[in-house]
């Protein structure tokens, strides 16, 4: 697997062309075109109802009418019913993290089927998020936000899914959780895994990304790699308006 | 005239025996309901129809294919779900997402379709089918006469309804259904062909119902009817155990067979309603009913 990664850094794991997206009328992607390379954690920034959200969910043909092209591991998936697309080594994390509540923790750990080989077993997934151990007896909506949050995406990494498209993991959550998510984003990366982030905090995402792109309007408006982010964080704050 | 009467327990246990009886096949028929419901979102009117396919699929391979009893209990079931899947993939599927009103009217349709057809080539005058050799004859004990095939009913309907629970509840499979009722859309994102789950599950609901009208042929006479007198009363057991709960279709199912029973001996004129009665008190002060799942 490391071999695999290092040798082949520019391979594009997610590639987007002139997208377009709508919620039945609305019309909520204008064109967007991006590119997540093999091993690369590239975020999303932008405001609220910028199309972050919509974009992740475009990948996964969870939207309406989609125009464009999407490859996944150079594979063209518009027209892919939706219970497929996961088969190419994608795993969600949504934003309302999805927890099911007829579920158990560890039902709910166990219900993603595993897609392709080199996920992590589920004694590696206790490990990594010991409260979870705990916890696996008890309905999977007991849980606090955080814990909910460490399941929704201990889930998908038992899949053996390489591209991950991680919905605003930090949202709501205490700074000691943010921290911990931070941790293991970055074992993620150092395991070679390809991780598209929609996140709106800006601190979390800063020290972990390659490179951000900054959504408005349903469009690509700005590239900035993580060297320039000091050169351009005026740009950027006016941006984000934070 | 005394307040309380005195107990005939002859009786008592024989009406609770016919309880239990009918609550193995609003167990059977709810449990399908709830099942479809849950997962599906269907409110499956032709729920009945497909019990009285069940009889008379027993009856029409006994009269024209010389099937026995334990052949139909085993194949009638699967033709049953067949036409389930039949069904849902040439009607159902493209009602998908249109709400459940649009459900209830299109398998209510059927029903009636399926009902008129059977009622004009066989008249509803119900056909008389065989209770098979091994089962015929009855235990006599102290306080009452046991026929041994109602027995038989009890035992296969209660073991089904907990191989159906326990499929639902402690497997992958019933993982799968438990969370597609919740969230379908991120079950496929998760990779699973949640349209083929949805077309098993029609399918097994209904056969539950086809095998549900085996079981009848034999004490209820097989007639074209036999669904839509069924089915109004299992409705209200769905609503009284709570819309989509496996286990409470289930309990729910015999605790009204039951407590029908026993008001057919107590006050025999309100036996029909009772199951109403408690379906409107259900709904006055459990809405969500008796085995809502807390959220």
């Amino acid at each position: 697997m490391n071999a695999a990664t290092s040798g082949a850094v520019t391979t594009a794991k997610l590639h987007i062309q002139n997208l377009h997206a709508y919620y039945g009328e609305s019309h909520i992607l204008h064109g967007l075109s991006l590119i997540v390379r093999q091993g690369e954690l590239v975020t999303l920034l932008g405001r609220n109802g910028a199309g972050r959200t919509t974009a992740l969910r475009a990948i996964m043909n969870m939207v309406g009418r989609r125009i464009g092209t999407i490859l996944i591991n150079g594979v063209e998936t518009l027209s892919m019913p939706a219970h497929r697309i996961a088969h190419l080594g994608v795993g969600y994390c949504p934003e309302e993290r999805g927890i099911f509540a007829s579920l158990t923790v560890e039902e709910n750990l166990l219900l993603p089927p595993a897609i392709q080989p080199g996920g992590m077993s589920v004694d590696e997934i206790y490990t990594m998020f010991p409260n979870l151990a705990e916890r696996r007896r008890s309905q999977g909506t007991r849980l606090s936000g955080g814990e909910q949050q460490m399941l929704a995406l201990a889930r998908i990494l038992r899949t053996g899914a390489d591209i991950l498209l991680l919905d605003e993991i930090t949202e709501g959550l205490a700074p000691v959780i943010v921290r911990r998510l931070a941790e293991v984003l970055e074992q993620l990366k150092r395991r070679g895994l390809t991780i598209l982030l929609v996140e709106q905090n800006f601190r979390f995402a800063a020290p972990l990304a390659d490179r951000h792109y900054l959504l408005e309007h349903g469009r690509i408006v700005e590239e900035v790699f993580a060297h320039e982010l000091d050169t351009k964080s005026s740009m950027l704050n006016a941006y984000l308006g934070v | 005239m005394s307040i309380f009467p005195e107990i005939n327990l002859f009786g008592l246990f024989s009406q609770l025996l016919v309880g239990m009886i009918n609550g193995s096949f609003y167990a059977l028929l709810s449990l399908g309901l709830a099942i479809i419901f849950g997962l599906l979102r269907i409110i499956n009117f032709a729920q009945g129809a497909f019990y009285m396919l069940g009889a008379f699929g027993a009856w029409l391979s006994l009269q024209f294919l010389g099937l026995n009893y334990w052949w139909a209990l085993l194949l009638v079931p699967v033709g049953v779900g067949l036409l389930g899947t039949l069904l849902e993939r040439t009607l159902i599927r493209r009602i998908s997402g249109e709400g459940e009103l649009y459900s209830l009217l299109l398998t209510f349709g059927v029903a009636l379709i399926v009902q008129g057809l059977f009622s004009k080539w066989f008249g509803v005058s119900g056909l008389p089918y065989q209770v098979p050799e091994l089962l015929q004859g009855g235990i006599r004990l102290p306080v009452m006469y046991l026929p041994t095939y109602r027995v038989w009913i009890l035992l296969l309907s209660l073991g089904v309804c907990l191989a159906a629970w326990l499929l639902i509840e402690r497997t992958r499979l019933g993982s799968y259904l438990r969370a597609g009722t919740e969230n379908p859309q991120l079950m496929k994102a998760f990779g699973i062909n949640v349209p083929l789950i949805v077309t098993l599950t029609y399918s097994f609901g209904v056969a539950l119902a086809g095998l549900a009208g085996v079981l009848a042929a034999p004490v209820y006479s097989v007639s074209p009817l036999m669904g839509s007198n069924i089915l109004i009363v299992v409705f209200a057991i769905v609503v009284i155990g709570s819309m989509g709960s496996i286990g409470g279709a289930i309990l729910t199912g015999l605790g009204m067979g039951v407590i029908e029973g026993l008001t057919k001996y107590f006050y025999p004129e309100a036996s029909a309603t009772v199951i109403f009665l408690v379906m409107v008190l259900v709904l006055i002060f459990k809405p969500a009913g008796l085995f809502a799942r807390a959220a």
